[in-house]
């Protein structure tokens, strides 16, 4: 079987997408990461004891309320999410490439997997 | 130490963590969590959310030159996600309920075997296989640009390879990894797939994987964002830098040096799990 050229025109677009998915966010974290050091910097640092984080940072809602004051900490975490969505988006544009290909068996997987990630990004505790 | 001293210290530390992980093929996360536990005494599950928020930036940053070579397999990729996937979930729900103990350990162990695994001589001599029944259905037969022209291969042993990826999964959630060399040996010696399309189709998996535990973690708490700030940057700059220094100098020597240092990071990792430091 050759390989198919259907497949080739996603992974290239797919490709793209992940660069430039990586590269937003790597500067979201890095313009917070700047707020964040002249706010901050100059205080001690505590990573030994685990206490998790507060819950502003923890969920998506809270997460884009933290970031739109401003605050350094809930910039870089937008930067953080912005990361983790760029695969998730890689997988929804994979659903649509096999639709388009008329491979009902890939959409159904595929779809699984964006399911997967939905649940973990949104349901999970 | 101010909070500034130690983000630099972490960013350059996590450059030198991205750098051995391109060197070796091994990935940033197997160096980073020793490296935030060991030296930076950061607790574990910090350590696994860091480095999970890392392997996605590498992963994702290296995707885009593989998919140019023509090598990595769309079909096999995205149905075996569903077991890495489904398995980071468990990972990633065992990390809260296990002792970080034996986090340590487990993560001693799985880097032993990766370090020896990316050692192993492999034979790259095209493979004679007959076509499979559950590979025809999935579609997973293709072809890769070789030697010799488009070498098409034959997938065998679908079920035993989910299996595997469904393990490689759950360790990149337990233990914020991306488990390639896992990955690359249910493709390669358990499915039959040619090395090189492993390889490749192995780092597309490693970040849909690792996304996947990551939402778990960020739910949690376990992603801080003062620790993966200048992990995440240092790290992905780190691998760049290493896929450059690939792409010009025949590492062998570099690589079997590092591989050392993954082998003391191992034994480090179990002392101190066993010994009950972590």
């Amino acid at each position: 079987m050759l390989k198919n050229w259907g497949d080739q025109k996603i992974e290239i677009i797919v490709g793209q997408l992940l660069r430039v998915g990586v590269l937003l966010s790597a500067s979201v974290v890095f313009i917070g990461g700047c707020i964040y050091l002249v706010r901050h910097g100059g205080s001690p640092v505590n990573y030994g004891a685990f206490q998790g984080e507060p819950a502003d940072l923890k969920s998506i809602g809270g997460i884009f309320r933290f970031a739109a004051r401003m605050h350094g900490r809930g910039i870089i975490q937008l930067g953080l999410l912005l990361l983790i969505a760029t695969p998730v988006t890689r997988v929804a544009f994979s659903i649509f490439g096999f639709a388009e290909e008329r491979d009902g068996r890939y959409v159904v997987f595929t779809s699984i997997v964006f399911a997967i990630l939905m649940y973990s990004l949104f349901a999970s505790v | 130490m101010t909070i500034l001293e130690f983000s630099l210290l972490l960013c350059a530390s996590s450059l030198v963590a991205g750098l051995v992980g391109a060197l070796t093929g091994l990935g940033g996360g197997v160096v980073l969590v020793p490296l935030l536990t060991l030296l930076f005494k950061v607790d574990i599950r910090y350590a696994v959310g860091a480095s999970l928020v890392s392997v996605i930036a590498t992963s994702s940053g290296a995707a885009a030159a593989y998919v140019k070579e023509g090598f990595s397999n769309i079909r096999i990729g995205m149905f075996l996600e569903i077991a890495t996937t489904l398995g980071a979930l468990l990972g990633a729900a065992l990390a809260t309920r296990v002792s970080t103990h034996a986090i340590a350990i487990v993560f001693g162990l799985v880097l032993l075997f990766s370090a020896y695994f990316s050692r192993k001589p492999r034979s790259q001599a095209a493979r004679e296989a007959p076509r499979d029944r559950i590979a025809d259905w999935l579609r997973l037969n293709g072809s890769f640009p070789g030697t010799n022209g488009l070498t098409n291969y034959n997938v065998q042993n679908v079920p035993l390879g989910w299996a595997l990826m469904f393990v490689a999964g759950t360790l990149s959630g337990l233990l914020g990894i991306g488990s390639g060399a896992m990955k690359v040996l249910a493709m390669d010696q358990a499915m039959k797939i040619p090395f090189k399309v492993s390889t490749t189709t192995s780092n597309f998996m490693i970040g849909v994987t690792a996304a996947a535990s990551a939402g778990v973690y960020l739910n949690r708490g376990y992603i801080d964002p003062g620790l993966a700030m200048p992990v995440m940057l240092g790290v992905l700059a780190g691998s760049l830098l290493g896929a450059q220094i690939l792409m010009r100098v025949h590492a062998k020597w570099l690589r079997l040096g590092f591989s050392l240092v993954i082998v003391l990071l191992a034994i480090e990792m179990l002392y101190n799990g066993i010994s009950g430091r972590i």
